[in-house]
């Protein structure tokens, strides 16, 4: 994945370039809004990651000016700003996701991961598939190894998203903000009490595991057998 | 620049000025309209009662000729009053009458005439104004009949000069009545000035003075205080924040530094560091969320953010919030039991209103458990209900823990503020100043009862309807919700 980092700190650059080399992907930098711009402008990048607060443009102008010109490579803002109503604003402004500093890089790489796959064509098939668990978005069943599961709407929705983003990290802000749309965080780990209901539902009496927990980062869904 | 022209320059000073200008203006059109009105009428009605009496006259000499009109003039000089008469020859020798020396302008006139004439008075002669007409009788005879109007030439003076002495008078009473009320208002706005000035220095507990009379200048000083008091309440918040930042942030800042510090002086150890190094970063994950909803609670109180704000069912957040929960509920052996069933249409922003309901849920299942020691025989259980009562929304939740007294409930409001009792459970103090937080912003509050046994907390939000939010109206239905699709 080729990414472009937009970011004045010298240092969080250099961090988020080599973090993202050492997850495999390419990254460049540019170090204000207006060289942000044309490297964007010029080269196809996969995602960009934009810092809110930029000299001489800043990161919404940045985006703006892209979206105007119909280049729609997925944006995630970089922000100190982190209420509710600075969120919605980047993402009038164009941008595709939010996140808010300080933040773990394991958040940062797993959602530019979900944004890049945004583009990919499975976003709108009707059919997830993952080993032999499939999930119709169509007639809302869930079988596995042809077995129908009853889900409860909100587990399905849970399921549908994790299986949307198979065999990548999915984390707990992610699911909350996608699945129950809240963008506030609760004292208590929630999301981790309904994971485990679903993998009662979908791992239990089967020998291979599919929803497996990533260590300080969240939870991802894929076949381990192959 | 002198007291005097900080006077003149007064808003009260120039407005009394412009006052008393058009007043004087309108007064004196009226007073000299109805002056001219009246010489007018005057005028009209002698002219007219002298032509009577003229032509009554020549009637008397058609009949009687020249020595009954003699008879009868001189009859007529006699009656006292001031009527004047005239029956003279064509030299002008004087026949009847009382009008002796006549101008050669009288003489010769054609119509009605003013003209001065002389009579005596005491010690002297008096020179008088008198109006006549002539009539010319055959033979170069003249009759004139007239009437002395000195009297109405006084009356007139007097109007004038009373006129001019009431403009005097007008101008007076207005620039000082002008002066006195300026010079009121200047001290009281010199007053609230000076006050300002004292409370801008600093004194930020001053007010302004409030006379009590209940006029403009109250009302103003009144509105001033109101937001004086915001001001100073916001201060406080934000001194209560930095101390707040000072005590509850640097303590667990400082546990961190001492933990690495710790690992950097102990020999090396590959496993020991890692734990050190993943506990810190548990520690500057715990610290965020403390600072992010500091942050929060403070935006909030400041007036902030909110912005979002937009028509929605409260009953299907506080469902939505109490399915969330419902996993964790069941696991920690609590029953939570949800009512809110009922749409409650209110005008709010989803994400902070999720936001409280989560906070009270949170704590309800982490504080609301009936404790081992202190067990009160009821079993665990946490109740969420969306209620409407009078027009405002209820956000009630309830457990059946061992509640909070009676003295503590103001207090646990407060930031940072966790009873001993609760100290097991993690938690940073700050989630019901933030619940109160988000009631205050969405014009509502936030009170805590007894739930006989447990605690009870309500969060009224008032039902705003179709009432103007933000500036923003509500949309109106659509027709298209009625129509079948």
């Amino acid at each position: 994945m080729r990414v472009l980092v937009i970011e004045d700190d010298q240092e969080t650059a250099a961090f988020l370039k080599r973090a993202l080399k050492e997850s495999g992907h390419v990254a460049e930098y540019a170090a204000d809004g207006q060289a942000g711009l044309d490297l964007a402008r010029t080269n196809a990048y996969d995602v960009l990651i934009v810092d809110r607060m930029l000299p001489k443009c800043d990161g919404l102008g940045v985006i703006k000016a892209l979206r105007t010109e119909e280049i729609r490579t997925p944006a995630l803002i970089l922000s100190a700003l982190g209420e509710v109503d600075d969120r919605v604003k980047g993402l009038r402004a164009g941008g595709d996701d939010y996140l808010t500093k300080p933040y773990a890089f394991s958040e940062l790489l797993a959602r530019i991961e979900a944004l890049a796959r945004r583009t990919s064509p499975e976003e709108g098939s009707t059919r997830f598939v993952v080993g032999d668990l499939v999930l119709d978005r169509l007639s809302h069943k869930v079988t596995r190894a042809g077995e129908a599961i009853m889900l409860q709407p909100r587990e399905f929705r849970l399921l549908e998203y994790l299986m949307k983003h198979a065999g990548q990290v999915v984390t707990r802000t992610m699911l909350l903000e996608n699945v129950w749309d809240y963008h506030f965080d609760p004292q208590t780990n929630v999301i981790d009490v309904h994971i485990s209901r679903l993998r009662s539902k979908i791992d239990k009496n089967f020998a291979n595991p599919l929803l497996h927990t990533v260590r300080g980062a969240g939870y991802t869904i894929r076949d381990s057998a192959h | 620049m002198t007291a005097l022209t900080k006077l003149f320059r007064t808003t009260t000073f120039r407005l009394s000025l412009t006052y008393l200008a058009l007043f004087s203006a309108a007064a004196i059109v009226a007073i000299f309209y109805i002056y001219w009105n009246t010489t007018v009428l005057l005028s009209r009605q002698l002219n007219q009662t002298i032509d009577a009496e003229l032509k009554g006259l020549a009637e008397q000499y058609r009949g009687g000729g020249l020595d009954q009109l003699v008879r009868i003039v001189a009859e007529r000089s006699q009656t006292p009053g001031n009527s004047l008469y005239l029956v003279a020859d064509k030299e002008g020798t004087q026949l009847a009458g009382n009008l002796s020396a006549v101008s050669p302008q009288l003489w010769d006139s054609l119509g009605p005439v003013e003209f001065v004439y002389s009579r005596p008075a005491p010690g002297g002669v008096e020179r008088r104004l008198a109006f006549a007409n002539v009539f010319r009788l055959p033979g170069g005879y003249r009759l004139i009949v007239g009437r002395d109007i000195e009297d109405r030439r006084e009356l007139s003076r007097l109007i004038r000069t009373t006129m001019l002495w009431g403009l005097g008078v007008m101008a007076i009473v207005g620039i000082g009545g002008g002066y006195w009320v300026s010079r009121r208002l200047l001290a009281r706005i010199d007053n609230l000035s000076a006050t300002t000035r004292t409370i801008m220095e600093g004194d930020l507990a001053g007010r302004l003075p409030v006379s009590g009379s209940g006029d403009e200048l109250d009302r103003l000083a009144q509105s001033l205080n109101l937001m004086l008091a915001r001001i100073e309440q916001l201060m406080a918040g934000l001194r209560e924040v930095s101390d707040n930042i000072a005590h509850d942030l640097k303590t667990p800042l400082n546990r961190l530094r001492n933990r690495v510090e710790e690992a950097l002086r102990e020999p090396y150890d590959e496993a020991a560091n890692r734990e050190t190094l993943e506990r810190t970063i548990e520690e500057a994950d715990g610290l965020i969320k403390t600072f992010n909803a500091l942050l929060s609670i403070a935006r909030l109180e400041a007036g902030a953010g909110g912005e979002n704000r937009e028509k929605l069912d409260l009953a299907a957040l506080v469902s939505d919030v109490a399915e969330l929960y419902e996993p964790v509920a069941e696991e920690r052996g609590i029953a939570l039991k949800a009512e809110a069933s009922t749409p409650i249409v209110i005008h709010g922003d989803r994400q902070l209103l999720g936001q409280a309901i989560t906070n009270l849920i949170d704590n309800a299942l982490k504080y609301g458990a009936p404790t081992a020691e202190g067990g009160n025989g009821w079993a665990p259980e946490v109740g969420v209900r969306a209620e409407t009562h009078d027009g405002v929304a209820e956000i009630i939740v309830t457990d059946r823990g061992p509640g909070v007294p009676a003295a503590e409930r103001e207090r646990v409001l407060a930031r940072f503020v966790r009873l001993e009792a609760s100290r097991s459970e993690p938690g940073s103090g700050l989630g019901l100043s933030l619940v109160a937080a988000v009631a205050r912003l969405h014009g509502g509050s936030l009170r805590l009862e007894d739930n006989e046994p447990g605690l009870r907390v309500v969060l009224t939000l008032p039902m705003e309807g179709d009432v103007l939010v933000n500036g923003t109206v509500p949309e109106p239905p659509t027709g298209a919700e009625l129509r079948p699709t």
